[in-house]
C-alpha cells in the first residue's frame, strides 16, 4: 500500500513542485528525478502484487492486469523525461518555447502521469472517468504549447472532441451505477470495480448493454478508434514530441484498459442472461478495432508530416489490440497484453527518434527530412530499427504479439485473418515508402547533428527485441495472471 | 396525463422542472445572440440545482444537497460569470452566432427527443415513470447539446454547448440514481471547473492566433487540405 501511495504521490506532488521551479535546467532534472522515484515505487508495487496477490479493494485496487500497466506507465514516463530534457532544451534555445512556459510544460507532464496512474490504480469506475478527463485537461495546454495557429486548432479539436467523447462514457458510467444500485445495497460501493465484478451476473442486461455502447464510444474516442480518431493525429503532430511519446505510449493504453474492464462487467451481465448475448460486446470491439486498423493503415499512405505518420500507426495498433480483446480467449488476450507492452515501448522510442529527426531537419515535413543516417547515425538507426520493430519484423516483440493474434484469429474467426494480413501489409508499405529516403537519402547541405538522448530509444528497442527472442518467465507468468483475470483461463 | 397527476406533488415538480431543462436546451439551440445564450445556460443551471435539491428532499439523501449547492455555484453562477466576463473583454457580448438553417435544426432536435424516448423504452429497471422520463430527457439534453456543438461557429457558444452537455450528464445522474457517490461528484465538479478555466485561457489564444473567435477559420489541419 505504501508503494502504491508513493507511486501516486510522486507525480502528484511533482506537478505542484515543478510549477514553482523557475529554472528550466533545474526543472528538467527534477522532472527526471521525480519520474525515477515514481518508477522505483511502482516496481516495488509490482513485485509486491506479483508475490502476494491483488492489493487494496476499497478505493484502490491493484491486480495483475493493471499493475503491469502501472509499471509500464512509470517506465515510459521516466525514459521520456530523459528525452524531454535534451529535446526541450533545444526548443528553448531556438526560442520556440519561453522558460515560463517550460514550467507549465513540466507541471503538465507530471500532472498527466498522475492522472494515468490514478486511472490505472483506482477501484472506482467514477474516479476512472474523472482521471481520464483529467488527462485531457492536463495535456490540452501542452498541445498548444508552441502557440502557432495550427497548434491552437489541434488543441481546441482535442479538447472538444475528447470532451464530448468522454462525456458519453460518463453517461455510460451513470447507467452502470443505475444497474448496480438495484443489486448492491451500499451506494458508496456500487461503483467499486471489485464489488461490481462479484455481482456482475446479477446486473440488468438491458441497462448494461446500453451502458457498454456509451462507454465503448466514450473511451473509444480516447483510444483513437475510427471514426472518433480525428483529434489524435492533430494533437500528436502539433504538440511537443515528448508529449506525443507519452500520449501514444500511455494514454491510449489506459483508455483501452478502461474499455476492457467494462467489457468484463458487461459480459458477466449479458452472459448470465443467456441467449448468446454475451458475444455482442466482443463483436462490437472487433468491428471497431478492425475498421480502425484498416482505415489507419490506408491513411498512412497519404501523410506528409512525420509525426502524423506515426500517430496513424498508433491508431492502427490500437485498433489491432481492441480487435484482439474483442476476440477474447486466452491466446488473443495474451497477445493483446503483450502487444500493449511492445507497442508502447516501440512507439515512444520512435517518437524520441522522430523528435530528434525533426530537430535535425528543422521541419516535420517528410519531404525535407533526408539523410539522417549520415548526419547523425544514432538517430537514423533509431528511427530505422524502431520502424522495423513497429512494422512487425521478426525478431522484435511486435512480431510475436501479432503472430499470436493472427493464430488466435485463425482459430476462432479464420475469415478475419485475411483483412488482418492485408492490413498489416498495407501498413508496412505505408511506413517504408517514407522511411527509406528519410534515413538513407542524400543529406542536405549544412545539416548538422543536434544534442540528443538516444539511450531511451536503445533501451526500449532492446527490451522489445528481448521480448521477441524470449519472454522472461517472470513476465510470462505476469501476463498469464492478467490473461486469467480477463479471459477466465490462462495460456500457460 | 393520468399518471402524472397520480404522482406525489414533489415528483410532479421534478418532472415539470425536467421538462423546463429540455425547454432551455431547445431555446439554446434556437438562440443566436451570445449574451442570451449564456443567460439561458445560467437558467438551465438554476433549474438543475432546484431539481437536485428536490430529489434530495424526496429521497432523503443529504449529500445531494451538497451537489445542489455545488451546481448552483458552479453552473448557475461561476461559469456564466466567467463566460460573460471574457466575452465582454473580447467584445463578443453583442455578437450573434446564427446557425445556418435554424428551422431544420429544430426539427432535427424534435426527432432526437423522440429517438431518446425510444432508446430508453425497453429498459425494465426503469419501470417507474419518473426515472424513465428523466433518463429520456437527460439523454435528450445530451444529444441536443451535441447538436448545438456542431452547428455553432463561435468558440464561446461552443463552450456553452459543451457545458450544457455536462448539465445533461449531471441531470441523468441526479434523477436516475440520486447522484453519484460523493467522491465521484466532487471529482467531476473539479474537472468541470478546470475545464472552464482552460477554455477561458483558450479564448485568448485563439483570438491572438487567428484574430477572431470564429472556429470556422480553424481548418488548417485536415487530411484534405494537404
Amino acid at each position: 500500500m505504501t508503494a502504491l501511495l508513493l507511486t501516486l504521490l510522486a507525480p502528484g506532488a511533482g506537478a505542484i513542485i515543478l510549477a514553482l521551479v523557475p529554472s528550466v535546467r533545474v526543472g528538467s532534472f527534477l522532472n527526471i528525478g521525480i519520474c525515477l522515484f515514481g518508477l522505483a515505487a511502482s516496481l516495488g508495487l509490482a513485485f509486491g502484487v506479483l508475490g502476494s496477490g491483488p492489493l487494496g479493494g476499497t478505493e484502490f485496487y491493484v491486480d495483475a492486469f493493471n499493475v503491469y500497466l502501472i509499471a509500464l506507465t512509470a517506465f515510459v514516463g521516466f525514459t521520456t523525461s530523459i528525452f524531454s530534457r535534451t529535446y526541450m532544451a533545444h526548443e528553448v534555445s531556438t526560442g520556440r518555447v519561453t522558460p515560463r512556459r517550460m514550467r507549465l510544460y513540466h507541471s503538465s507532464f507530471q500532472g498527466f502521469l498522475f492522472t494515468m496512474l490514478l486511472a490505472l490504480s483506482t477501484n472506482n469506475l467514477g474516479i476512472l472517468w474523472v482521471s481520464l478527463e483529467g488527462a485531457t485537461l492536463a495535456t490540452v495546454l501542452l498541445v498548444s504549447l508552441y502557440r502557432t495557429p495550427e497548434s491552437i486548432e489541434a488543441a481546441w479539436k482535442y479538447f472538444i472532441l475528447c470532451g464530448v467523447g468522454i462525456a458519453q462514457a460518463l453517461f455510460g458510467t451513470v447507467l452502470v451505477y443505475l444497474a448496480a444500485a438495484h443489486v448492491i445495497p451500499d451506494a458508496d460501493q456500487a461503483l467499486h470495480w471489485t464489488v461490481l465484478q462479484q455481482h456482475s451476473a446479477e446486473l440488468d442486461p438491458g441497462v448494461m448493454s446500453i451502458a457498454f455502447v456509451f462507454l465503448l464510444v466514450g473511451y473509444g474516442t480516447k483510444v483513437g478508434l475510427v471514426p472518433l480518431h480525428n483529434w489524435l493525429p492533430d494533437a500528436h503532430s502539433e504538440g511537443p514530441t515528448p508529449m506525443s511519446a507519452v500520449l501514444s505510449g500511455l494514454l491510449l493504453n489506459v483508455a483501452l484498459y478502461a474499455i476492457v474492464r467494462v467489457k468484463m462487467l458487461t459480459e458477466g451481465a449479458l452472459g448470465a442472461a443467456g441467449s448468446g448475448l454475451g458475444e455482442i460486446t466482443g463483436q462490437l470491439m472487433m468491428g471497431f478495432g478492425l475498421i480502425s486498423f484498416i482505415v489507419a493503415g490506408l491513411f498512412l499512405h497519404r501523410q506528409r508530416d512525420i509525426k502524423r505518420l506515426y500517430s496513424y500507426s498508433s491508431i492502427e495498433h490500437m485498433g489491432l489490440m481492441t480487435f484482439a480483446f474483442g476476440l477474447g480467449g486466452p491466446l488473443a488476450t495474451f497477445g493483446a497484453l503483450l502487444h500493449m507492452t511492445v507497442h508502447s515501448l516501440t512507439k515512444s522510442a520512435i517518437f524520441v527518434a522522430v523528435g530528434h529527426a525533426s530537430q535535425i531537419a528543422g521541419t516535420q515535413v517528410m519531404e525535407h527530412i533526408r539523410g539522417l543516417i549520415r548526419t547523425q547515425p544514432a538517430v537514423g538507426w533509431g528511427l530505422l530499427v524502431g520502424t522495423l520493430a513497429i512494422a512487425g519484423f521478426p525478431p522484435f516483440g511486435v512480431f510475436i504479439s501479432e503472430f499470436l493474434l493472427l493464430t488466435a484469429t485463425m482459430k476462432s474467426a479464420p475469415w478475419l485473418a485475411l483483412p488482418l494480413l492485408s492490413g498489416l501489409a498495407v501498413a508496412f508499405a505505408g511506413l517504408f515508402r517514407y522511411l527509406q529516403p528519410m534515413v538513407f537519402g542524400a543529406q542536405p547541405a549544412g545539416q548538422t547533428a543536434v544534442k540528443s538522448s538516444i539511450v531511451p530509444v536503445a533501451v526500449h528497442l532492446l527490451i522489445v527485441l528481448w521480448l521477441g527472442l524470449s519472454i522472461p518467465l517472470v513476465l510470462a507468468n505476469w501476463f498469464d495472471q492478467a490473461t486469467q483475470l480477463i479471459a477466465g483461463v490462462g495460456l500457460l | 396525463m393520468q399518471q402524472y397527476f397520480d404522482l406525489p406533488l414533489i415528483e410532479q415538480a421534478i418532472l415539470t422542472l425536467a421538462a423546463m431543462i429540455l425547454a432551455t436546451s431547445l431555446a439554446l439551440l434556437a438562440q443566436s445572440r451570445v449574451v442570451a445564450t449564456i443567460r439561458l445556460f445560467a437558467w438551465q443551471g438554476v433549474f438543475l440545482a432546484v431539481i437536485t435539491a428536490l430529489v434530495a428532499i424526496d429521497t432523503g439523501e443529504p449529500h445531494l444537497l451538497i451537489s445542489a449547492l455545488l451546481t448552483l455555484s458552479l453552473k448557475a453562477a461561476f461559469i456564466p460569470w466567467l463566460l460573460v466576463r471574457q466575452a465582454r473583454s473580447l467584445n463578443l457580448l453583442k455578437e450573434s452566432d446564427a446557425a445556418i438553417r435554424p428551422g431544420l435544426i429544430l426539427l432535427m432536435a424534435g426527432a432526437l427527443v423522440v429517438f431518446c424516448y425510444n432508446i430508453v423504452q425497453p429498459i425494465e429497471v426503469l419501470a417507474a415513470s419518473v426515472t424513465r422520463n428523466a433518463v429520456a430527457l437527460s439523454l435528450a439534453v445530451v444529444m441536443l447539446s451535441m447538436l448545438m456543438l456542431i452547428t455553432r461557429r463561435k468558440a464561446v457558444t461552443q463552450v456553452v454547448a459543451f457545458m450544457a452537455l455536462e448539465n445533461g450528464l449531471f441531470f441523468a445522474a441526479v434523477t436516475t440514481t440520486q447522484g453519484m457517490p460523493l467522491v465521484v461528484e466532487l471529482g467531476i465538479a473539479f474537472d468541470v471547473m478546470v475545464a472552464a478555466v482552460i477554455f477561458g485561457v483558450f479564448f485568448f489564444h485563439i483570438r491572438d492566433s487567428i484574430g477572431s473567435l470564429d472556429i470556422e477559420q480553424l481548418v488548417r489541419l485536415s487530411e484534405h487540405s494537404e
